[in-house]
């Protein structure tokens, strides 16, 4: 596919795809034969990408039908027979890489169908009551509007008693505990402002609020299903993504046989069978076999790790070359995955007791409003003796003083910022992600998987001569060993040489022969008749160096620039990592950070993160590996890119999805001018408020003069926010993020 | 004044018509992928449908 095949950008690529196996694990059981797969595909965005992908899909033999959901970037497949066809083969082959999808968590949204629902009902009822309200206010006589009322009442009643359950319930959860919230003046409003004209329209009055309650609840409805329509959509996109930690694992029983259990099932003493590529499903001891174990993830360390029969491994750190026995020693939910959950939830008070913008805002505002309104009605009292008139003033108050800018103030700017995020490749989870990334002073980076990609690059290579080098390049193409493919990829092959007996050593290298001689590429101790333990990778010649090869992880594109452009803004940077202390400070010199520190455990990381805070500071964490979760827990608010573990990304407030590292000023460009909008807007309203509180104080307020201010306050609120889009922080932000994209897509084609 | 007796109640009837429409599409999934609505449009029927 031309025009959008995705680039490698394009999320993970981590380990191999899922097996069959696991695919029909993941698969739900519709009846009848017929199984649904849901699979994440990052890369389709456009029409030609749906064509594509359910053409190709449908073609597969076995496959009733595909269906692509474009704003969920997730395709479902129907299928029949014993094993699923091979979706996620085929996918790649169209250049859209695909993911397993969580079956069991992709069970729709009831929440949101009620808040839509509530959102109809109100509007439905709301523009009714308008329609007969005009007549009244353009003067209708005493009988008409009479009638008038009495359907207004009638409409009115689902409304307040079907859509404004959303705010009875919050308001009485809230009284409940002792606290008031936004929802408390709201719900005394309107049920005050029905009560009222339903008793004036007993007694024939000439004025009536049905249209007020109905149209408040009606607009605060459509604040409320927008911000829970953000959340939601962030949610689900991150839950798409890749799965780091395996669903199941093949266990090896005592009479030789093989069986797939899922990961839960796994019981410590258990043998695994694991292949090359796989991940560790649970903590473990290594039986049989030797391989190298890619730990970036666990640990943050980026040199592969050597493994014999007795080391421990531990869950989610990636087998590289060989195939292993391993011996669980945990079961899923005590490996080391869990531990880290203990810390996460250890570290996450700072998190827990941020307020939203908005609820702060609600504390201070309701007693305001509610003394206001009492106020309102013992001066009318006092001046005039009249009980009702006092009331229906009262209730002017509560009605013009109704939040419904506030409650619309933050919601529609954080859609509006969560949109823009999301076409730059950003998710966020939560709104006051979005508050909290405003406020940061400094940014503290992981190394392994966020600065740099967790992939090895060719940087030295000290050889005899010209020909070593070319057999060192023919025997690293043989191999799938990262280091092995960044020497292939590193070296110009130049003529090809003819190898024979190539056989691959796990965990040490690859060794092969090449006319007379014997050469070995690989760990200098195993290559070299006289080499040491720790001298890096070689090629030996009948055990005689001759050649060395130095590499260094590569960088993230656009992590200088990025970095830059954060100090820039007078952040501070700072990176915090689990690698070897000389590797991080090798990649803070490069990109001209002052404050590093390496060798940290995932406790470690929290705790310099809290003398951090201690200090004052407000962090952004940025990290990928499972020993950042507790720290990306602690911080502030944390971002995690896509390829992050799930755990990771599951404690993270933002997701990018690009590789660029460029998402972060990006993110951090869309949050100020979001805050921005957002203090503008509470600045309108209270504009709004102050001209329109003493004229409802005053007593002026007619039905129509409450609906002109409510309707008028909200569409100032909303064209405001609407301004983020025109932002030209975020125009800029995004030329510089595709500028990065182009990058890796560039060397892509290149290779 | 008598107009409004049927007009009335017909406007009605034709809101609430319009709201069970809403509710009956909101059920049958039609706002489940707006984005992919949006650009669906631009493909041309499926001609090896079978």
């Amino acid at each position: 596919m031309s025009c959008c095949a995705p680039g490698v950008e394009a999320a993970a690529e981590i380990g191999r795809d899922p097996s069959a196996e696991e695919l029909k694990l993941a698969s739900r059981d519709l009846g009848d034969g017929l199984y649904q797969t849901d699979l994440s595909v990052p890369g389709v965005h456009c029409a030609a990408c749906i064509r594509t992908v359910e053409r190709g899909l449908g073609k597969l033999a076995g496959v009733e039908s595909a269906r692509v959901n474009l704003s969920t970037k997730r395709v479902g497949v129907k299928w029949r027979g014993d094993a699923p066809p091979p979706m996620i083969q085929a996918l790649a082959g169209f250049g859209y890489p695909a993911h397993l999808f969580e079956a069991e968590q992709d069970k729709g949204d009831p929440e949101l169908s009620r808040l839509i629902r509530a959102v109809g009902v109100a509007g439905f009822c709301a523009m009714n009551i308008m329609l007969l309200s005009v007549s009244v206010w353009s003067g209708a006589d005493a009988e008409t509007r009479q009638a008038f009322h009495w359907i207004s009442a009638v409409l009115a009643l689902p409304a307040l008693v079907y859509s404004g359950q959303v705010f009875f319930r919050s308001a009485w959860s809230a009284l409940k505990v002792g606290r008031t919230n936004m929802d408390v003046p709201i719900s005394i409003g309107i049920t005050l402002a029905f009560s009222l004209s339903l008793y004036d329209t007993f007694h024939n009055g000439r004025h009536a609020y049905f249209d007020a309650a109905t149209t408040l609840v009606f607009f605060l409805l459509i604040g409320r299903t927008l911000d829970h329509v953000m959340r939601e959509k962030a949610r689900a996109a991150v839950r798409g993504l890749v799965r780091l930690s395996p669903r199941g694992a093949t266990i090896l029983r005592d009479d030789g046989s093989h069986d797939y259990l899922p990961v839960s099932e796994v019981e410590p003493g258990m043998r695994i069978l694991l292949a090359a590529g796989d991940r560790v499903p649970v903590d473990g001891m290594v039986v049989e076999g030797a391989s190298e174990l890619d730990c970036a993830i666990a640990t943050g360390e980026s040199a592969p790790l050597h493994v014999v029969p007795g080391s421990a491994l531990r869950a989610g750190t990636l087998n590289l070359t060989g195939p292993l026995t391993l011996a669980a020693t945990a079961k899923a939910q005590a490996s080391f995955l869990a531990e880290m959950v203990r810390l996460m939830e250890a570290a996450e008070g700072g998190r827990a007791r941020y307020r939203r913008l908005a609820d702060r805002a609600a504390q201070l505002y309701s007693p305001v409003v509610h003394a206001t309104a009492f106020l309102t009605f013992l001066g009318w009292m006092a001046a005039t003796g009249d009980w009702h008139r006092a009331i229906g003033i009262a209730i002017a108050v509560l009605i013009i003083t109704c939040p419904c800018a506030l409650g619309l103030a933050v919601p529609i700017v954080q859609v509006i910022a969560a949109r823009r995020l999301f076409e730059n490749g950003i998710m966020v989870k939560d709104g006051s992600g979005i508050e909290r990334l405003a406020q940061i002073d400094t940014a503290v980076f992981d190394k392994t998987g966020t600065l740099t990609l967790g992939r090895a690059r060719l940087v030295d290579v000290e050889a005899s001569d010209e020909a070593m080098l070319a057999v060192a390049a023919a025997l690293a193409a043989r191999s799938r060993h990262p280091l092995s493919r960044a020497i292939a990829s590193g070296l110009d092959s130049g003529t090809p040489i003819a190898l024979t007996e190539i056989i691959e050593q796990p965990g040490l290298g690859i060794e092969a022969r090449v006319g007379g001689d014997s050469y070995r590429l690989g760990r200098s101790e195993w290559a070299l008749v006289d080499g040491k333990l720790g001298q890096g990778t070689v090629l030996g010649r009948n055990g005689q160096f001759a050649a060395g090869f130095m590499f260094e992880d590569t960088l993230r594109p656009g992590t200088a620039d990025a970095l830059t452009a954060l100090q820039g803004q007078g952040l501070g940077v700072a990176i915090l990592s689990g690698d070897q202390p000389a590797t991080v400070a090798a990649t803070a010199r490069q990109l001209g950070v002052e404050h590093f520190e390496g060798a940290l455990l995932p406790g470690a990381k929290v705790s310099r993160l809290g003398e951090l805070a201690a200090e004052g500071k407000r962090m952004l964490m940025v990290g990928d590996g499972l020993n950042d979760a507790p720290a990306l827990a602690a911080a502030h608010v944390s971002m995690a890119p896509a390829t992050a573990a799930d755990i990771g990304r599951n404690a993270a407030d933002f997701v990018f999805l690009h590789e660029s590292l460029a998402a972060v000023p990006t993110a951090l460009a869309v949050a100020r001018e979001a805050g921005k909008l957002v203090r503008q807007n509470f600045a309108l309203a209270v504009v709004y408020n102050a001209i329109a509180l003493p004229i409802a104080i005053a007593g002026y307020v007619t039905p129509l003069v409450a609906a002109l201010a409510m309707s008028l306050s909200s569409v100032l609120v909303v064209a405001n926010a609407l301004r983020l889009k025109a932002g030209k922080v975020t125009k800029t932000a995004s030329a510089v993020q595709s500028e990065h994209l182009s990058g890796p897509q560039a060397m892509a084609a290149a290779e | 004044m008598s107009s409004l007796v049927f007009l009335v109640p017909l406007a009605l009837v034709l809101g609430a018509a319009a709201l069970g429409g809403f509710l009956w599409s909101l059920r049958s999934g039609q706002y489940d992928d707006l984005d992919g609505a949006a650009a669906r449009i631009l493909l041309d029927d499926e001609e090896d449908e079978n």
